[in-house]
């Protein structure tokens, strides 16, 4: 019954989300009533669609199988989380999961977007109806999750156990967080090209709406790479493949996307180039959830062989992406120019930035997409894989790290370059130090590693500058400058965090890439082997039983170089129900650094054991989360808080006249 | 959706699975050639799994491939002779960093003509913005003006 509930409320918002698409774009400029129906309906989809997704859930707790998708993905002996997060481990789940978040900010919008004007609402929230009611109609006729079986099998089949992890409860969310959130900033645009509205007051708008997507694609990016690090077992944390790829390009176009509407907002200028990012982080990231869903980034092979969601999902995306870059093209020369700059300014920094990393986003399809696209159309194979990624990125990003610091310190309209250099000596000065410094004690095995070194400090330093300034740290008494810091903008303190970030993730990237080490052995029970200052010595291999699995566990100890012990486990798994096994990595944290052991399978008594001592890895995570960090920071801005264009003075005029 | 990707690999290389990626018996003892053999694995596509490198992978096919690389290494090749040896035998679908030539132009090329484009696109919209500055003036028109100042200065 709960299952025919949701299967009932995903069609009914379905039929709402239509009428509200069709309604909202047929009399947007009716005013208050128009908006009120679509605010009203943006809120009953919300409803509606979490009552399916909880009806799925539900059916999973129980482990009703009589509902096909639970019976494919699911099993009874496997972990309360992992029957939840089941839900959403395949095609169907994850596709009512997206749509969730997306009514899900369709709701917030019509809830705290009651200081917007009449149009430009009513037009987002039925640009938003319509996506809706295409991913909606897309999941009910070629995706339905509410398929029942019948007769009921007396079994599931198991999640994959790959995807028993916490890491899947809590990747998907996040990154579907992300890409959904992008929707906003594109139906925000595609209102303002249609009703021809747009200034700074729009950009105030669309950016905290930016921010928090671009914060949780930051950590489901993060977290997704951490996950895919301990639990895929070699070690790798980012493979430049096209999967990743998909999330990674609307981060970097809605990274620039922050950047260019700080401009508009401040200064009234780059609106058509904003509007077009707001345009195009969200088609990459229908190209993300969809293209990979599709399966054509596979292999183009794979996508003929369920032609029906391919080409449903293709006509979607040329629905949306082609409709709105069509109406950007018709439009854009309504758009006047605003205010003027000179070329070394802050509005000028912030371009150079959009400059590298709308290139970079560039680069990153065009390898994702050239071997699909040669292989269709000369039916060559070729592979684009890391080295190609790592050498293009590398080179765009190196110039981009190095003018980072500069951005901040330089004026609106006009800056002087050489007084942002001189607050930014101590900063490159002290990087320098550092760098020399640790590549001497350490002698790095790969040549670029010491530049590296630089141009992370040189980011993490130079990312305080401004606060040193502002603060007037050093120039007054230290307890004026502790006041003077507290009374700063905390967008001030979130764009330093923001930068700091990426200044850790860069150290960590260049540390751990440069003096990885690595041991492959054989080691038995009673061994001893070292690696990195380190002794591993492997204690014991013994047989467990956990939840749906039986395991081979080896136990080992580690001695560092003080004496201390830590005891970790590296594990074999075999899955009951599906008969798959996994490895469970054993990862042990030192400071910043980490121990990673694998463990192979014992032939003949002899295990193979493959070690790994990664400096300073964790700081790539951790730069991440300084970075997320200073999304949420900047969210809570007074700016933001305060809400400047009220109502009321509206209400008034319209009273008087 | 590295998820989704894990789940490929784990589709896509479990017969193998029970293996290690590289194991100690393939290892070379000249730690030169050793390392030659490593750096080059790394650029070496596994054909049966998803976008990894044999140096990565579990697959059966990946350890032939990594003891086939150390057999050309120890045969003398340079590295470039052991990549074309893979090349003829598997396609340029084996290499994960593809070479430059004609149908990988637009590839290796798209980065810098993108970030070219992007520059000629913002020099000329700053030429186009920056209002243009006052001329100074002809000498006819100094003329006229010292002939306006001076009859001005007669009233």
């Amino acid at each position: 019954m709960p299952i025919e509930l949701g299967h009932f409320a995903l069609i009914l918002a379905f039929a709402i989300a239509s009428i509200a698409a069709v309604g909202g774009f047929a009399f947007w400029r009716s005013g208050e009533r128009i908006a009120q129906f679509v605010s009203q309906a943006a809120i009953l989809q919300f409803v509606l669609i979490a009552i399916a997704f909880l009806a799925l859930i539900q059916a999973f707790v129980v482990s009703d199988f009589s509902l096909a998708l639970a019976a494919k993905n699911s099993n009874p002996v496997i972990p309360m989380l992992f029957k939840i997060s089941g839900v959403w481990g395949n095609h169907e789940g994850s596709m009512l999961l997206w749509i969730l978040i997306l009514v899900g900010f369709g709701a917030m919008v019509a809830a705290f977007g009651k200081n917007l004007p009449r149009d430009l609402l009513t037009l987002v929230l039925a640009m938003q109806a319509l996506l809706t009611a295409s991913f909606s109609g897309f999941t009910i006729f070629t995706s339905n999750p509410f398929w029942r079986l019948s007769p009921a099998p007396l079994q599931g089949s198991d999640l994959n156990p790959v995807l028993q992890d916490v890491g899947l409860a809590i990747h998907p969310p996040l990154l579907y967080t992300g890409y959904v959130g992008f929707s906003i900033c594109f139906s925000f645009a595609i209102a303002a090209l249609i009703s021809g509205r747009i200034d700074g007051a729009w950009a105030r708008w669309v950016r905290p709406w930016a921010i928090l997507s671009w914060l949780f694609l930051t950590l489901g990016i993060a977290m997704g790479s951490y996950w895919a690090y301990y639990e895929l077992g070699w070690g790798g944390w980012w493979f430049w493949d096209p999967v990743e790829n998909a999330s990674f390009m609307p981060w970097l176009a809605g990274t620039a996307l922050l950047h260019s509407a700080l401009v508009m907002e401040k200064r009234n200028a780059l609106k058509v180039w904003t509007v077009f990012l707001s345009i195009i982080t969200f088609s990459l990231s229908l190209l993300g959830t969809f293209l990979v869903r599709s399966g054509i980034l596979t292999s183009v092979h794979t996508f003929a062989s369920d032609p029906t969601r391919g080409l449903f999902i293709l006509a979607l995306l040329a629905l949306f992406i082609g409709g709105a870059f069509l109406l950007f093209a018709l439009r854009v020369s309504t758009l006047r120019h605003g205010g003027l700059f000179a070329p070394v300014s802050r509005e000028g920094a912030l371009i150079l930035n959009n400059l590298f990393l709308a290139t970079a986003t560039g680069a990153v399809l065009v390898g994702t997409l050239y071997p699909l696209l040669l292989d269709a159309l000369a039916g060559v194979s070729i592979s684009v894989g890391p080295p190609f990624f790592n050498l293009t990125f590398a080179v765009l990003m190196s110039p981009l790290l190095i003018v980072l610091p500069f951005g901040p310190l330089l004026a609106w309209k006009r800056a002087d370059v050489v007084a942002a250099a001189q607050r930014l000596v101590a900063a490159a000065a002290l990087a320098m130090f550092l760098a020399v410094l640790i590549a001497a004690l350490s002698g790095a095995t790969v040549s670029m590693a010491p530049i590296g070194l630089l141009l992370g400090f040189w980011v993490a330093f130079g990312a305080f500058a401004e606060l040193v300034e502002r603060g007037k740290v050093g120039r007054i008494p230290p307890m004026d400058s502790v006041r003077r810091l507290a009374g700063l903008p905390r967008t001030t303190w979130a764009t330093a965090i923001a930068h700091f970030g990426v200044g850790v993730t860069v150290l960590g990237i260049v540390a751990t890439s440069a003096w990885e080490t690595e041991l492959v052995t054989t080691l038995n029970p009673g061994e001893t082997t070292s690696l990195a200052s380190y002794s591993i010595a492997f204690d014991s291999f013994d047989p467990e039983n956990g939840p749906g699995f039986t395991a081979e566990v080896g136990t080992f100890t580690i001695t560092d170089t003080d004496g201390g012990t830590r005891q970790m486990q590296a594990a074999r798994r075999t899955y009951q129900a599906s008969g798959l096994p996994t490895t469970e990595a054993a990862i042990q944290t030192y400071g910043f650094s980490q121990l990673y052991l694998q463990l192979g399978e014992a032939v003949n008594g002899t295990h193979v054991v493959r070690l790994w001592h990664k400096p300073y890895i964790t700081l790539i995570w951790i730069g991440t989360l300084f970075m997320a960090f200073a999304g949420a920071l900047s969210l809570t801005d007074r700016r933001l808080r305060v809400g400047a264009p009220r109502r009321k003075a509206r209400q008034v005029r319209e009273a008087v006249q | 959706m590295n998820w989704l990707r894990a789940l490929l690999v784990m589709l896509l290389c479990l017969p193998a699975m029970s293996a290690l990626a590289l194991n100690p018996d393939e290892i070379l003892d000249n730690p030169a050639l050793e390392a030659r053999a490593r750096d080059i694995s790394a650029e070496i596509r596994c054909l049966v799994c998803q976008n990894q490198s044999i140096d990565d992978s579990d697959a059966d096919l990946a350890r032939d491939l990594r003891l086939l690389v150390r057999e050309r290494l120890v045969a003398g090749d340079s590295d470039d002779q052991v990549r074309q040896y893979l090349v003829d035998r598997y396609g340029e679908f084996v290499l994960l960093r593809p070479r430059m030539e004609a149908r990988t132009i637009l590839l290796w090329g798209a980065a810098p003509v993108l970030l070219l484009i992007g520059l000629i696109i913002l020099f000329i919209a700053a030429r186009r913005r920056t209002p243009a500055t006052p001329q100074s003036l002809t000498g006819e028109e100094k003329a006229v003006l010292k002939a306006l100042q001076s009859d001005k200065a007669k009233q």
